[in-house]
């Protein structure tokens, strides 16, 4: 089952769990997973049927441009992280 | 190395743009002449923080010559919401007030006015002319001074945010990033060596030649178009209708030949102030930074406060390590301690890692991007604490970092696990290299050595490629060219092409003319927008073999392209031979390839360097300097070399001579390339370079990006070295002459 780490901001939302399992072949799918069980996540996570643009999203150590569309796999890890370019 | 039988991949042929730039016909953008063209100036805030009471522009518009005048009040001012302008999300009054101030000047060069005019000398003239009633207030300018409960406010509205939520605590942070790996204080509780150290750094420029440059037509159909020297097209063309309110499709950017940007181009200043005069003059406008201007008011890179504690135990392993870190970002919370706290520690392999970050809102110019923003700060912090525990520890620098290096799954401090990367390759390329072991001999010199890394990006790329009748391409992209990417992506098109690089005509097209194409940033260009050229070409190849296949009259499943030739049994064509017969098989032939790629998996670079320090004047001179990098796969090895040397001759002045020097008011002492010291040729040695090639797997080529992470050793690498030839750590960029000398007294006291 794909993996989900909590950034420390939302881990008050989780009860200090850090990593949760949770069933869902793209990030829409996890967030919507984890928020029947975390409710209070997809708000913070989602605006509208985006990702909030403060935020991205990385599946098995890339930063995706995808976003909840990204696709993620049977043992995949997925962080959500502040949006950084570069120069 | 990567072993792939290349034949145009790893070979250095002569830049497609070398023969204009060389010969001075290339076109910057202060080239550009249109008929009937007018000249803008820029009337700019002579305070650090002050409220604006009035502004009476009268006197300036009845000038003789003068043709339009323009304020903030010019500027839209509709629902706020927020917008992603590459360098990070920023509220749209936020932009809209960093090119035009409404109510307050928040730092000295702040734009006030703008004015438009025959010729340049009388724009100049009528600024003068303009009455501003200012209130000055007291500037805050220290990061750790404006973080106080008491510091003035520079942003009444703003308030902190973690992970893009906006909490209660109002002041002058802009955001708080917090990682956690692992248990710190369990970390610490293992180790037997545990140092910990602060360091500040100031701000900097990116140091350009090329001044800002933005010319506008705001065309009587209500189209704005615009010639402008920019890192990205496209990002300023939704910059610049995001900022005018305007569809993006109503605003035409044609990118100039850029003289130097280093993510100093990618932020958008002039390019509305052209376009609003130029409404209301109904002229092309342009207007070019003065050098004081581009000082002031465009975005240097900011200043820091960062203290790392890090432990280890007696057989070298790092057990933990803790950061804070306070980054400036100049008047608006748009900053680059995020990157920081990303790159700080991912050179190593720590189990335990608690770090947090602040970007701080001061009185100075907002700042932007420098070559892996924020990197080269962080890495001076820690990579001076690392050499300090590798000297505690009695052991050799380069291997404890092997001891502790990132691989293949070691966890980055933001919790990514890493892919493939070169992090060991890099170290090991050191450890080997002659500069390591070659004597050092002689009173106050020494040798230091630092690690640095830069995440790399994806993004999106567009790239079309048309087959003319001689056998020849002509490529058109949409990747600004900094520093020769049109023959870097030309080259990967000539690869699957069979073509030599020279029959592959590149072309950076303007916005009207390809699809939308990220900025040239982040180390992206070679990586995506190569790759959308192995795409665009694979098209092509797809094409051509349906014509072989017309032709032959067999299945086009029965064509095979190898070398430059396609074949079916025993008939063959060239691709020119083909190329000639396009029209009489269908007509054009023009492929196309899109691509919105992920992040790369980063790259990872080494500085070895050896200094002399004169005891009586505190300079420091720099004798050998090596820098090694992983490239992925060196599409060019002459332009990765040349990345590698521009970066680690920044980074040397970085480390030795840049500053921003400030009066207690927030005025910049030095605006000028005469006190402002960037290095010359005299203050650089040869720069010798090892490109390692672990190739980033999902690329087609395994390009990595070159652009950003030599930048970052350097300066830590210097401190390193400064250390071992005088016995004393500096701490505070840049290491100059009295820095060296006031720490020398001190050892001495």
């Amino acid at each position: 089952m794909p993996v989900v780490f909590i950034p420390p901001p939302l881990q008050g939302l989780t009860g200090g769990r850090i990593t949760l399992e949770v069933e869902g072949a793209t990030v829409r799918e996890l967030i919507e997973n984890l928020d029947r069980a975390w409710p209070g996540l997809r708000e913070r996570l989602v605006e509208g049927d985006r990702l909030r643009p403060h935020i991205r999203v990385a599946v098995d150590g890339r930063i995706s441009t995808m976003g909840l569309l990204e696709r993620v796999g049977a043992t995949s890890e997925v962080h959500f992280v502040a949006a950084v370019s570069g120069g | 190395m990567s072993g792939k039988p290349y034949r145009v991949i790893g070979t250095r042929p002569v830049r497609h743009d070398g023969a204009d730039k060389v010969t001075g016909r290339a076109q910057f953008g202060a080239d550009v002449r249109l008929p009937g063209m007018a000249y803008g100036y820029v009337l700019r805030s002579p305070y650090a923080h002050a409220r604006i009471r009035r502004i009476d522009t009268s006197r300036a518009e009845s000038y003789p010559g003068v043709l339009a005048v323009v304020t903030a009040a010019d500027l839209p001012s509709g629902p706020d919401r927020l917008v992603d302008l590459v360098e990070g999300t920023l509220p749209l009054s936020y932009a809209r007030t960093n090119v035009l101030a409404r109510d307050k000047a928040l730092y000295k060069g702040h734009a006030v006015a703008a004015v438009a005019a025959d010729n340049p000398h009388v724009a100049e003239e009528a600024a003068g002319l303009i009455e501003v009633e200012y209130e000055p207030l007291p500037p805050v300018l220290d990061v750790l001074e404006a973080m106080r409960e008491d510091a003035p406010r520079v942003l009444e509205d703003l308030r902190m945010r973690q992970l893009g939520e906006l909490t209660d605590k109002a002041g002058n942070i802009g955001e708080h990033f917090r990682h956690v790996l692992g248990d710190v204080e369990k970390g610490f509780a293992e180790a037997e060596v545990i140092v910990e150290r602060e360091f500040r750094t100031v701000m900097v420029h990116q140091g350009y030649l090329e001044p800002q440059s933005a010319t506008a037509l705001w065309n009587q159909d209500g189209r704005v178009y615009l010639w402008t020297t920019t890192q990205g097209a496209f990002s300023a063309r939704e910059a610049t209708a995001w900022i005018l309110d305007l569809p993006v499709s109503q605003v035409r950017v044609t990118p100039m030949e850029v003289g130097g940007a280093f993510g100093g181009k990618i932020r958008v200043y002039l390019e509305p102030l052209a376009a609003l005069l130029s409404r209301k003059c109904g002229r092309p406008v342009q207007i070019t930074m003065p050098r004081r201007d581009v000082f002031e008011a465009t975005g240097p890179t900011p200043g820091t406060y960062i203290r790392v504690k890090m432990g280890a135990r007696a057989d070298g392993r790092i057990t933990a390590a803790q950061v804070w870190m306070a980054y400036e970002t100049g008047a608006f919370p748009s900053g680059q301690c995020g990157f920081g706290a990303i790159c700080i520690l991912a050179p190593y392999d720590i189990p335990n890692v608690l770090i947090d970050g602040y970007d701080v809102v001061v009185n100075k110019p907002s700042t932007a991007p420098y070559r892996a923003p924020g990197a080269t700060q962080a890495a001076f912090a820690a990579e001076s604490v690392v050499d300090e525990l590798a000297e505690r520890l009695g052991m050799d620098p380069i291997e404890f970092r092997l001891k502790n290096a990132a691989r293949e799954g070691t966890r980055r401090a933001d919790g990514l696990k890493y892919q493939r990367i070169g992090c060991v390759e890099v170290l090991e390329a050191m450890r080997d290299h002659p500069h390591y072991g070659a004597p050092l001999e002689g009173p106050n010199r020494g040798r230091g050595v630092a690690m640095g890394y830069w995440f790399n990006i994806g993004w999106y790329s567009s790239c079309v490629i048309s087959v003319n009748p001689d056998g020849t391409v002509n490529l058109v992209e949409g990747s600004v060219d900094l520093s020769g990417t049109r023959t870097t992506i030309a080259m990967q098109a000539a690869e699957v092409l069979g073509l030599r690089p020279e029959q592959v005509h590149p072309i950076v097209a303007d916005t009207d003319s390809i699809g939308p194409t990220a900025v040239t940033g982040g180390s992206r260009t070679t990586y995506a927008t190569g790759w959308a050229a192995w795409e665009a070409a694979h098209d092509v190849i797809r094409q051509m073999k349906q014509r072989a296949a017309l032709l032959w009259e067999v299945d086009p499943e029965a064509v095979s392209f190898d070398g430059g030739v396609f074949r079916s049994g025993d008939r063959s064509m060239t691709f020119a031979e083909l190329a000639e017969r396009l029209e009489e098989t269908g007509g054009p032939v023009v492929g196309r390839g899109a691509v919105n790629p992920s992040s790369a998996g980063g790259s990872f670079a080494g500085a070895i360097v050896d200094v002399e320090v004169d005891p009586e004047t505190g300079k420091v001179t720099v004798l050998r300097f090596t820098s090694v990098q992983d490239a992925g796969t060196a599409i060019h090895p002459t332009a990765v070399e040349g990345q590698m040397q521009g970066g680690s001759a920044q980074g040397i002045g970085w480390a030795l001579h840049e500053e921003y020097s400030w009066s207690p008011e927030g005025a910049m002492l030095n605006s000028s390339l005469l006190d402002y010291r960037e290095p010359t040729a005299l203050d650089v040695p040869p720069i010798e370079t090892v490109i390692v090639e672990v190739p980033e797997p999902q690329h087609p080529f395994g390009v990595r990006g070159v652009g950003e992470a030599n930048i970052v050793p350097p300066p830590a690498a210097i401190a390193n070295a400064i250390y071992r030839a005088i016995g004393v750590r500096l701490r505070l960029l840049p290491m100059k002459p009295s820095a060296v000398l006031e720490a020398i007294w001190s050892k001495e006291v």
